[in-house]
């Protein structure tokens, strides 16, 4: 028995940890903790769809903000587990950025509905039609000084002169005078817009400068487009812009259906959302009916009304009903979005990309089938020209390749395209360090040293060169780390790990097989 | 078996040749950068990248042309867009690139869905029957213009602390002279493959920043053997002159140069010819990378530390520096 050696005992923790994590890759049968440690591929190898979300938090305080982004990736990882994706990755990039990665998902567009819908529901109240005309008449006067603010309705309002000069069309449908109210035209019970000036109309509720010329206390909204009719004219509201309740008072949200048969066309047999408040909420609730009899309660959900009911008589008990044509997938992901809570701040995606599952799975064939090449010419090359020495540095390169994919597994890290390039390239560093110690023996042979005196020498040289090489790559690879992203990563985690192991292979393993096993008794000739 | 046995080429004698060419190869990469410009993707930029499957399911239909293709994005707003075939031709599959250019911070995810509704709306025959998610987008990647240019400028970033860092190191463990030479050399390598991307008008991706990354490792890692070996002889032979000792430590280390540069060039190799389309031109990359580090470590760094210490005339205090013992 030998005796104790730290580098014996390395060497064995090395192919131990090697051949623990790879394991899983090539036993099909294994107990579960030990299979649960798996190589995971990233979404380049795989498919599936990664959004890099950015929250908005310019409205919020520093502590707010940090939260805020925290608090989000929580509500953003429940709406995922409760749509049901294997193994997503959520994580916080940078200050306010939130990196989601879905394998395997196909339906990118519910996918990003889910993931970044605000839902910030509020139940407000609708003007009564006077009230609402007036702020239509001051939103026309406020505009009409400021008209060279908003090209789109300059433009608009000289081509309507010119076609008010050449017919005397008759005004009557018309709300007001003005040229903000020529887009809508006075409807059963709201305002009408049609299908044409929709946009152009969305585009100015959103936009702050324009809030500035709606009289304070009021806000515009649409109604909800019709998903199987979303060319039809839309409602356009004027709400009182205090909300009465908001996302906050709720406590729960599940689809429903309606019976079939009630009387009410939008409630019969089509789904809807039915709400839960909690018990603050349902006070507010009950105290906001009884206040308002008579008048209309708009359900807003992200700035579009949903419905507008008349409030018939005070309300107790805190439950109320979402309506709005909604498909029942739209009402699925509602009722997720409504219970899983309200984002604390609003995101937006920044960059997304979608990749098919037969991409992926061809990168994959064809870079193994790349760097299995690369191996095998590599390591036929070293055989040739060190011979027995050659062969020993491939028996090191084949464990470096292992080890690699074994540390990828352990730090639970995903392997990538150019995680697979980093892998190819290592083979081909990887032997640098083998044949500088080499070719240091061969010269140390030349003057005549005998082998093991040659093998001592010419590992105590090479070792400084090994080390000053590599540890300057290692920067490299670090830098790469910190400042790549997403795929980059993979690719600088893979290069850093293989400089590591190539340099204990090199110098503590190859060394190890060469004192034990090949420079024993009085050799006096080294096969290199 | 020998590479070169006792090789004794005069590097540093005809050092000024290799300057001669070096100057000449990043004259030509300078122009292509100035005149051609670089083609940053859409990873530094803004705008959508994909690739997207038209085969039809019904056999009778004709393959889709890729001019029908390109006209038709053009008549409905994308008349910029960059079309190609991924693979055989008779695959059917395209890769589209659209820059997108603007304030908004939604215009690349707008263009994404319209893109998609140009596709299924004008090419109803090659969508027809199969799941346009699973089956016809083959990948989509969308950058908004915010990020593209928060990337530009990490690229950039990254590839200047890499020398730094590099630089300190080499400072700390050589010298000073040594340490700036060396990256002077890696300046040298990065321009050139810089200059020979401009030049072919290949797209420069995030994947192309990373090989840059690689071969400022890899290069520095062939000079500093060269260094090494250097400091070492310096140590041996004291008398020698300073140019004779730099051509022996290049000779010395140069089948251990060529072997590496050798294998590390081959699994390359591998990589840009066997490798699929999506890794190609980071491969083609780190293949001349490889090239042009190895040379640039034989033929410029070394040599570049000889003339410097010559004009400023601090050999002896280097040599003093690099020779005392240590503890």
């Amino acid at each position: 028995m030998k005796k104790f050696s730290w580098r014996g005992l390395s060497i064995v923790i090395f192919i131990c940890v090697t051949a623990f994590f790879l394991a899983p890759l090539a036993i099909p049968n294994l107990p579960s903790w030990w299979s649960k440690h798996h190589l995971k591929l990233g979404l380049d190898l795989r498919g599936g769809m990664q959004i890099l979300l950015e929250v908005d938090t310019s409205e919020l305080s520093a502590t707010d903000a940090r939260n805020a982004v925290e608090q989000n990736i929580k509500i953003i990882r429940e709406r995922i587990d409760q749509f049901g994706v294997a193994e997503p990755t959520i994580q916080k990039l940078g200050e306010k950025r939130i990196m989601v990665q879905l394998p395997g998902v196909s339906d990118y567009k519910a996918a990003e509905n889910l993931i970044k819908q605000t839902a910030m529901l509020e139940f407000k109240l609708v003007a009564p039609s006077e009230e609402a005309k007036r702020v239509i008449d001051a939103i026309d006067k406020n505009i009409s000084g400021n008209l060279d603010k908003f090209p789109a309705l300059a433009e608009l309002a000289k081509k309507d002169k010119s076609i008010i000069a050449d017919t005397t069309s008759t005004d009557s449908l018309q709300v007001g005078t003005g040229i903000f109210s020529s887009l809508i035209r006075p409807g059963e019970m709201d305002f009408e817009v049609q299908y044409s000036d929709v946009r152009l109309i969305q585009e100015l509720i959103s936009d702050t400068l324009f809030a500035q010329f709606v009289p304070i206390g009021y806000q515009l909204a649409l109604d909800k487009a019709d998903t199987e009719n979303p060319r039809a004219d839309r409602a356009l509201y004027v709400l009182n812009s205090a909300p009465q309740l908001t996302g906050a008072d709720l406590a729960k949200a599940k689809v429903e259906y309606g019976s079939a048969t009630s009387t009410d066309p939008r409630v019969a047999n089509k789904p809807y959302i039915s709400i839960e408040m909690k018990r603050e909420g349902a006070r507010k609730f009950e105290r906001v009916t009884a206040d308002n009899v008579g008048k209309r309660l708009a359900i807003v959900l992200d700035g579009v009304v949903y419905s507008a009911p008349n409030i018939q008589e005070r309300i107790a008990g805190g439950r109320a009903q979402i309506t709005g044509r909604f498909t029942a997938t739209e009402a699925n992901e509602l009722a997720i979005v409504l219970s899983t809570g309200n984002l604390i701040a609003p995101i937006k995606p920044v960059s997304t990309s979608i990749i098919g599952a037969t991409l992926g799975s061809d990168s994959i064939r064809k870079g193994t089938f790349a760097g299995l090449i690369g191996l095998i010419i590599v390591a036929l090359f070293m055989v040739i020209y060190y011979k027995g020495c050659g062969f020993i540095a491939d028996i090191a390169l084949v464990l470096n390749v292992g080890f690699i994919l074994a540390m990828l597994t352990a730090f639970g890290a995903t392997l990538t395209l150019p995680g697979i390039a980093g892998i190819i390239l290592t083979i081909g560093m990887a032997v640098d360090s083998n044949v500088l110690i080499y070719e240091r023996i061969r010269e140390e042979l030349d003057l005549g040293k005998a082998p093991r005196t040659a093998v001592d020498a010419g590992f105590k040289r090479a070792i400084i060169t090994v080390w000053d090489s590599n540890l300057t790559t290692l920067i490299a690879a670090i830098v790469l780390y910190y400042l790549g992203t997403g795929p980059i990563r993979g690719f600088a985690v893979t290069l850093a790990i293989g400089i590591m192991s190539s340099m204990f292979t090199a110098i503590v393993m190859v060394r190890a097989i060469l004192d034990n096993f090949v420079l024993t008794g009085t050799k006096t000739k080294l096969s290199v | 078996m020998r590479i070169i046995k006792n090789p004794n080429i005069q590097f540093v004698k005809y050092r000024y040749w290799a300057y001669a060419f070096s100057i000449v190869v990043l004259l030509i990469g300078l122009g292509g950068i100035i005149f051609n410009g670089l083609n940053w993707s859409i990873d530094f930029t803004s705008g959508i990248a994909a690739t997207l499957n038209l085969k039809a399911k019904d056999p009778n239909v004709a393959p889709l042309p890729i001019d029908e293709l390109r006209s038709v994005l053009a008549k409905n707003g994308f008349p910029d867009a960059e079309i190609m075939y991924v693979g055989d031709e008779a695959n059917s599959v395209f890769q589209i690139k659209i820059k997108t250019t603007g304030k908004g911070s939604n215009i690349s995810a707008e263009a994404r869905s319209k893109l998609i509704d140009i596709i299924q709306s004008e090419f109803p025959e090659y969508v027809k029957g199969r799941d346009i998610n699973k089956e016809v987008i083959e990948e989509i990647y969308e950058v908004g213009p915010k990020v593209g240019s928060e990337l530009r400028t990490q690229a950039f970033w990254a590839v200047l602390l890499a020398l730094i860092a590099m630089i300190i190191y080499i400072w700390f463990r050589f010298e000073l002279t040594f340490g700036l030479m060396g990256i002077l050399a890696l300046f040298h390598d990065v321009l050139i493959i810089v200059g020979i991307f401009a030049l072919t008008g290949k797209e420069i991706t995030m994947q192309i920043i990373a090989a840059l990354l690689t071969i400022v490792g890899y290069s520095i890692n062939d000079t500093i053997v060269i260094f090494d070996r250097i400091r070492e002889d310096l140590k041996k032979n004291r008398k020698d002159p300073m140019p004779v000792i730099f051509n022996k430590s290049i000779n010395e280390t140069l089948s251990r140069t060529i072997i590496t540069g050798g294998t590390t060039f081959i699994t390359s190799a591998c990589l840009f010819f066997f490798g699929g389309s999506v890794i190609h031109d980071f491969a083609f990359a780190i293949c001349l990378g490889i090239l042009f580090g190895t040379y640039s470590s034989i033929c410029v760094a070394s040599n570049l530390v000889i003339d410097l210490h010559q004009i400023t005339g601090k050999e002896k205090k280097t040599l003093q520096h690099l020779t005392k013992k240590k503890k």
